[in-house]
């Protein structure tokens, strides 16, 4: 090609000042470190197949002075798209979005040490015309291999040119944007879109031909990897796989609890130490109620639970880049399976113990409408990171701190609990789901088992720090506002002249808690749960916010300390106990609601999920509440 | 052992070609055949459809293949390396993939 002349030419008569890229390839390839790596974004990026679901934009600017919008799409091996995820990479690819124009350069990214599929998927990609840069990713594991690769031969045999990347160590990226760059000044390389969907029979072709260019052009590793097959032998392995698993498990939830204690306290004392500081050197009166009832003692309450955030976060990320979710997912299949979920409910709902709403967004990787609406509706009842503020507070109000069999310690084994219990309840939602609505046949389900990578620590790093920022700023946007709120409400009106009780009962959230709170009484809720629950409803974390600020506000007295102290004062054993089941099933989130919606697109199924969890609710409050009570913890 | 009562279809087929639904992990060989015929409405997908992603997955004739692991309850879902690529996959989606497999 003569890029000089091209390149050379002056830019006004060049084709595009800006163009449209897309990334295309096979599910785990590199795509998203790949974006990242271009547009300086931070999407998630992890070892196994369906991180990403729908399509994210990123601009990059080039050496010529073009801007670059880059475009991130889910995985696919085919663009014969089945689920909701790889229609939109379909779409994407072929332009079919109202208002879109097909990409202008389609960058396919492949694994290099995995090319038989994608070398298939190439053939597709390139009867949709466009032209086309073949970015082989993961080139530092194939070297480490010593995989040959014949980049010339290969590249003249499909046609475009070929860059080598390590997307994570951002290597290969100048060379990727050039390529790109000197495609578009070339111009005038599409051809028509000839994509049709291909039969049986062209897929094999497809295959034999891709088989052919990998025979002439790539050489087995030299030094192929056994690490992956060793750690499979003992993580897929019938028996201790599944009790890794369960270990696993139980150690990760034990470790939110025990690990961030000393921590948790930390910052506890030291937002209490802040609020007695504030209370010395303001003088009474409104700004001060406000900074240490609403802010410290609410806000406070919530963002000391940042340790316990970070361990979960913690386990997570590492089981994600290590390569393990597969794995669990292969494990958990029959059981799952019996519950009447699909194979491929098990990521979706495992990313729900961070957040429902990944979770739920994760199910477009479901092809069967039926099946991803019942992992949609069950996903919340996992127990996401915001019940753990909830979770933990109680616990270390009512569950006293002694070890269990030398080993365990009794408030990490009743949060296990409490994780089990959600995940029991999502299996059986869904067996009744399937059994009286939704019998029918079961999807077929193929899943790729990626290679084990060693985390890298930087890495994990980034994402705790990512994790960490969404924690805090919720913090800020959500419960702040919120919190506003509540001690407007617990302030106003203000205590009639010789008025004896505290001045909180005759503000407007204490008349409406004492107005509801008959509904409560016999799930054992006082009027200031009551008031807390309300706005719980925006986001979890908040009734333990709004708990503070109303406590903090009744007992104007009282010097601020640890709400756990407060509450082991107000509250009886069994209530505690019933709050926590309650919040094991309450929908106590409007950004799940809204999500629901959007994935749903309409409004039936938040209604139900609102109705059916509120429900299970109540009933799982009144039962331990009941129970608890007439065993003598009333 | 699982009950195989295809054995005898299987023996027309090629010479000694087994359904990969009743292989056990150490088994290996070559596909033979990808087919569309297991009982239809069975899979919440139609059989052509099913044999579509089978071979959109690389189960596709020539290909090597060796069941690696397989699931604690009813032997379910198995592993298996294709070529370069480990899958996880059910029995029942496994049917209509026909191996030869090696002597041992
Ligand atoms: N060693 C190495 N690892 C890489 C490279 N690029 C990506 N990875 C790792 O490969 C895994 C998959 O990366 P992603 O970017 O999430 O893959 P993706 O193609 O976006 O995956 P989906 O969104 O599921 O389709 C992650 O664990 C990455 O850290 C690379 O060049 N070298
Ligand atoms: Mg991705």
């Amino acid at each position: 090609m003569s890029d000089a002349a091209l390149s050379g030419a002056s830019l006004a008569s060049a084709p595009l000042a800006n163009a449209r890229v897309a990334l295309v390839g096979n599910p785990n390839s590199g795509k998203t470190a790949l974006f990242n790596a271009l547009t300086g974004s931070r999407q998630k990026v992890a070892n196994y197949a369906g991180v990403t679901v729908e399509r994210k934009e990123g601009q990059v600017a080039t050496p010529h002075g073009r801007s670059l919008s880059v475009i991130d799409l889910p995985g696919t091996y085919s663009l014969r798209a089945r689920s909701p995820d790889e229609v939109v990479t379909r779409d994407a690819v072929l332009g079919r979005l109202a208002g879109e124009t097909p990409p202008d350069v389609l960058v396919c990214v492949a694994d290099a040490t995995n090319l038989r599929l994608v070398l298939r998927l190439i053939l597709e990609l390139k009867a949709v015309g466009r032209p086309m840069v073949l970015a082989l990713n993961m080139y530092d594991i194939a070297q480490r291999q010593g995989l040959r690769i014949d980049l010339d031969g290969l590249a003249r045999e499909i046609g475009c040119p070929i860059v080598t990347t390590v997307a994570t160590r951002k290597r290969g990226i100048e060379d990727l944007v050039a390529q790109v760059e000197a495609l578009i000044e070339a111009g005038g390389l599409n051809g028509d879109n000839t994509w049709r969907e291909p039969d049986a029979g062209q897929i094999r072709d497809a295959h034999r031909e891709a088989q052919r260019i990998l025979k002439a052009h790539v050489r087995a590793p030299e030094r192929p990897d056994t690490f992956t097959g060793k750690v499979d032998g003992v993580l897929l392995h019938p028996v201790a796989g599944l009790a890794i698993l369960l270990t696993l498990l139980f150690v990760m939830f034990q470790a939110v609890f025990t690990w961030s204690k000393a921590a948790g306290d930390l910052m506890t004392e030291g937002f209490t130490a802040v609020g007695v500081f504030v209370a010395a050197h303001l003088p009474p009166g409104m700004l001060t109620s406000f900074l240490t009832d609403g802010v410290i003692s609410g806000v406070g309450s919530v963002i000391v639970f940042l340790p316990q955030i970070l361990v979960l976060f913690f386990f997570i990320i590492l089981l994600e880049d290590f390569g393990y979710m597969a794995r669990a997912a292969f494990l958990m299949d029959r059981i799952m399976g019996g519950a009447g979920l699909h194979g491929r409910a098990f990521i979706p709902l495992l990313s729900s113990f961070a957040c429902a709403i990944p979770g739920i967004m994760a199910t477009r990787v479901i092809d069967n409408k039926r099946d991803r609406l019942t992992t949609i509706m069950v996903a919340p009842l996992m127990t996401c990171s915001a019940r753990i503020p909830v979770y933990t507070l109680i616990i270390s109000a009512f569950i006293p701190n002694r070890s269990v069999l030398g080993v365990l310690n009794l408030p990490g084994l009743v949060m296990f609990g409490l994780y089990a219990a959600g995940i029991l309840s999502a299996l059986g939602v869904s067996f009744i789901t399937r059994r009286l609505f939704w019998r029918g046949a079961v999807e077929p389900f193929l899943m790729e088992l990626p290679a084990y990578k060693l985390p890298d620590p930087v890495n994990v790093l980034r994402s705790l720090y990512i994790r960490g920022k969404i924690f805090i700023t919720r913090a800020g946007t959500i419960i702040f506002p919120m919190m506003i709120l509540v001690w407007f409400l617990s302030s106003f009106p203000g205590a009639p002249a010789g008025a004896t009780d505290p001045a909180i009962n005759y503000s407007f959230a204490g008349q409406i808690g004492h107005f509801l709170a008959p509904a409560l009484a016999p799930i054992g809720f006082n009027w200031q749960m009551t008031v807390a629950l309300i706005p719980g409803f925006a986001a979890r974390e908040v009734a333990v916010a709004a708990l503070g600020t109303v406590y903090a506000i009744g007992n104007a007295d009282a010097s601020p300390g640890a709400l756990a102290t407060t509450l082991q004062h107000h509250w009886s054993i069994a209530t505690g106990l019933a709050f926590l089941a309650w919040y094991v099933f309450a929908p106590q989130c409007a950004s799940t609601i809204g999500v629901v919606k959007r994935e749903t697109n309409s409004w039936l199924w938040p209604a139900v999920m609102l109705v059916y969890m509120t429900g299970l609710a109540y009933l799982a409050a009144l039962i331990v509440y009941q129970v608890a009570k007439a065993s003598g913890l009333g | 052992m699982i009950a195989d009562p295809t054995n005898a279809e299987a023996a027309q087929t090629a010479d000694a070609a087994v359904r990969l639904s009743v292989a056990r992990p150490g088994d290996k060989g070559v596909i033979v055949d990808v087919r569309a015929e297991s009982h239809a409405g069975d899979h919440g997908v139609d059989v052509s459809e099913l044999q579509r992603r089978l071979l959109e997955f690389g189960f596709v004739e020539g290909a090597r293949i060796e069941v690696l692991h397989e699931g604690a309850i009813w032997r379910d879902p198995i592993a298996v390396r294709l070529d370069d690529m480990r899958i996880g996959l059910r029995r029942r989606d496994a049917e209509d993939v026909w191996v030869l497999l090696d002597a041992k």
